[in-house]
């Protein structure tokens, strides 16, 4: 029973990350029908703007409080992280309106592959693992073989309000419904009166801000990080979103975690073979898509009529 | 015949151009010593780098020793190549400097992955090698080519002596993790060999994929098993990764590692608390221990290197002394220089007594034991573990 529920942790915490990054993936799928293949490199770098704001605190304010520290640190991500992904949408993305599907792909793809290699030739050392400060509290409580950690609960709840914001302000605000509208039907949202350009801006803003959410958690929850990590985590979330049913919320919500639950679930069933779990997760995902083509929450069908 | 007027005035023309350009030449020639290419090959970036660095570093003393010194015959071109640890990598760097004529040794490799995949290309274009720091027993015992030698001892040597020592300290439940490359896999199967041989248990083998992040899943089960040692066969990056997370799942068991975290970066990356109490086995000498250890500090750190020598620096040095002692001896031909380096036998140098067998396997291993202590890593011998002051975990 412990260990089920140890198992359950694990596999809560790994899906919180992956839900956040597939959240991303389908609010830019929705508005745009694009997908951002450089989005898990934003998630990446949200991890090394977060490192590195704490190094400049420690530098300047070395004795600044730990939850003032933690504030700056995700301040920080979110900012640099929600500028780059209006950026992106700016002068990647829109230009390429016109053009077809996977024109949009392959840009986002070679563009995440910069990023990827600027942080490893410009951050000090950055071709290394780094350690990521431990800056939440380390209680925790042991049941058994169970371990409850305060910072996992911390984190596991901040992820999930984030989740129910993103989800409020699209469903209950006015600029929401404006999001909503230009993701049903540009053209229409335009005429009443949205304005489009800034709509597509806001939505970038927001995926990218959870992303660097996503990206900081992952530097608290594994106190390492490395200029790879976007690359598994952004085909994870990709993934995720597309089991989910690209373009709905909830379903990259479900993605994530169903995820998550496979990689832990190949561990857990099958011990012996535990270094083919994510064969084992990608080829559920594979199955899943063959019997589901639309994911499991398809998006509206008459949008396309 | 008659020739062309012309012709007749452009014949001492040219044969003054030619005296222009040689001559000088010939002068610089008498100054100058013939130029002759060394290489050495490592992970210079990603998570083993600094190993890497230092092995490049302790090479390149090696060559700039030779080249102060007055007596040498050649002029020695140190080229060094970045392999990243990834046998792709690695492939294209050994093809390019395989396939430089003018390169005539090298010393080569600390990924066992690597070294395994390169072995090929280097007998392929005949230029010999020493291995400085890849431990694969196959690198040199998988194949019968004369131009592959290996200065360090082999992972067989390492995973007795860590099995027995391990018993020795009366524990007798494993768990094992180990990344699935060769080298890790290598290291799972000869340390269970040893174990069980030595009456240990092995209570479960959990194999992790190199760019592996989360491991929490594993280490849950793991925990569940209740083992008194977690041994991981693998290399810094994920070293640092498990031990971290065995304490955010709050596991108390002692953690071993191999020679592949013996590293300053894998406590860089925990942080002093967490390393401390970390097991790893060598098999090298540590190098303030050699006969010769001090002089070669001594002028490392008279060359101003940015980084450390690390574990294997000394034997990418003494390699790479032994490569340009060949040189010296037979001249700069590959062929040569690759018969007398077989031929080495006895050879005192920095890292000890080297002999090669028939593989060009070096057969006189030392293993040294390594225990965290304050955030350094500590012959086992002189921590304060040995002495009783602190204990292992139990």
């Amino acid at each position: 029973m412990e260990l089920f529920l140890q198992f359950c942790i694990n596999g809560l915490m790994l899906g919180m990350m992956y839900a956040l990054v597939a959240v991303g993936f389908t609010l830019f799928f929705g508005v745009l029908d694009v997908i951002v293949f450089s989005h898990g490199d934003t998630v990446m770098l949200a991890s090394f703007t977060g490192l590195g704001m704490y190094r400049l605190l420690e530098f300047f304010h070395p004795g600044l409080g730990a939850g003032w520290v933690v504030f700056w640190v995700l301040a920080a991500a979110v900012a640099v992280v929600a500028v780059l992904g209006m950026l992106t949408a700016r002068f990647i993305i829109m230009p390429l309106r016109g053009a077809p599907a996977l024109n949009t792909l392959l840009a986002t793809m070679m563009f995440g592959t910069a990023l990827r290699e600027a942080v490893r030739l410009f951050f000090p050392d950055g071709s290394n693992p780094k350690p990521f400060p431990r800056l939440l509290p380390d209680w925790s409580a042991q049941f058994g073989t169970l371990n409850l950690r305060f910072d996992n609960l911390v984190l596991f709840l901040t992820g999930a309000l984030i989740i129910v914001l993103v989800h409020l302000l699209i469903t209950r605000t006015k600029l929401g419904m404006a999001v909503r509208a230009s993701a049903q039907d540009a053209e229409a949202a335009q005429l009443m009166g949205v304005n489009f350009r800034l709509i597509v801006l806001v939505t970038f803003a927001l995926g990218s801000a959870a992303a660097a959410f996503a990206g900081v958690m992952n530097g608290l929850y594994y106190n390492e990080i490395n200029f790879n990590l976007g690359l598994m985590l952004g085909a994870i979330g990709f993934s995720a979103a597309v089991i989910g049913g690209l373009g709905n919320i909830y379903g990259a919500i479900c993605g994530g975690f169903i995820f998550a639950f496979l990689q832990t679930a190949g561990v857990a069933a099958m011990p012996f073979a535990s270094a083919y779990k994510d064969v084992f997760a990608f080829g559920v995902v594979i199955v899943m898509m063959a019997l589901r083509p639309t994911g499991l929450i398809a998006e509206q069908s008459s949008r396309r009529v | 015949m008659t020739v062309h007027p012309v012709l007749r005035g452009l014949v001492p023309a040219l044969a003054l151009i030619v005296l222009a350009v040689a001559a000088p030449d010939d002068a610089r020639a008498a100054a100058k010593k013939q130029s002759v290419k060394v290489g050495f090959i490592g992970p210079l970036t990603g998570g083993v780098s600094a190993n890497g660095l230092g092995g490049r570093n302790s090479a390149e003393l090696a060559v700039m020793e030779r080249n102060e010194n007055p007596d040498s015959k050649f002029l020695y071109e140190y080229v060094a190549l970045d392999d990243e640890c990834k046998p792709n990598i690695g492939v294209q760097v050994a093809t390019k400097m395989a396939a430089d004529r003018k390169v005539i040794g090298a010393v080569t490799h600390y990924c066992s992955a690597v070294a395994l995949g390169t072995v090929d290309i280097y007998h392929r274009f005949g230029m010999p090698v020493i291995v400085w720091g890849a431990v694969q027993p196959d690198i040199t015992y998988g194949n019968d080519y004369p131009e592959i030698m290996r200065i360090c001892g082999t992972m067989i040597n390492q995973n007795e002596e860590a099995a027995k020592f391990m018993r020795s300290q009366g524990y007798k439940k494993f768990a094992i993790l180990h990344d699935t490359t060769d080298y890790g896999k290598s290291h799972k199967d000869f340390f269970i060999k040893y174990l069980t041989e030595n009456g240990g248990e092995v209570l479960g083998v959990f194999g992790v994929t190199s760019e592996q992040q989360d491991f929490t899943a594993e280490l849950t089960r793991i925990k569940a098993l209740n083992p008194e040692v977690i041994y991981f066969g693998g290399l810094t990056p994920l070293g640092v990764r498990i031990r971290s997370q065995m304490d955010k799942l709050g596991i108390n068991a002692q953690f071993e590692g191999v020679s592949g975290i013996k590293s300053d970066s894998f406590i860089e990356g925990l942080g002093k608390e967490l390393a401390e109490g970390c097991l790893s086995f060598v098999e090298a000498t540590p190098v303030e221990k050699l006969p010769d250890g001090q002089a070669f500090l001594k002028s490392y750190a008279a060359h101003n290197f940015a980084q450390g020598p690390e574990a294997y620096g000394p034997f990418a040095y003494a390699a790479m002394t032994q490569i340009l002692s060949s040189i010296e001896k037979v001249g700069p031909d590959r062929k040569k220089v690759t018969a007398a380096l077989n031929a080495v036998k006895d050879d005192n140098t920095l890292v000890g007594k080297v002999v090669y067998d028939d593989h060009g396997q070096n057969i006189v291993p030392i293993i040294t034991k390594y225990v965290v202590q304050d955030g350094v890593w500590t012959i086992w011998e002189d921590s304060e573990y040995a002495s009783g002051k602190r204990s292992l975990k139990k």
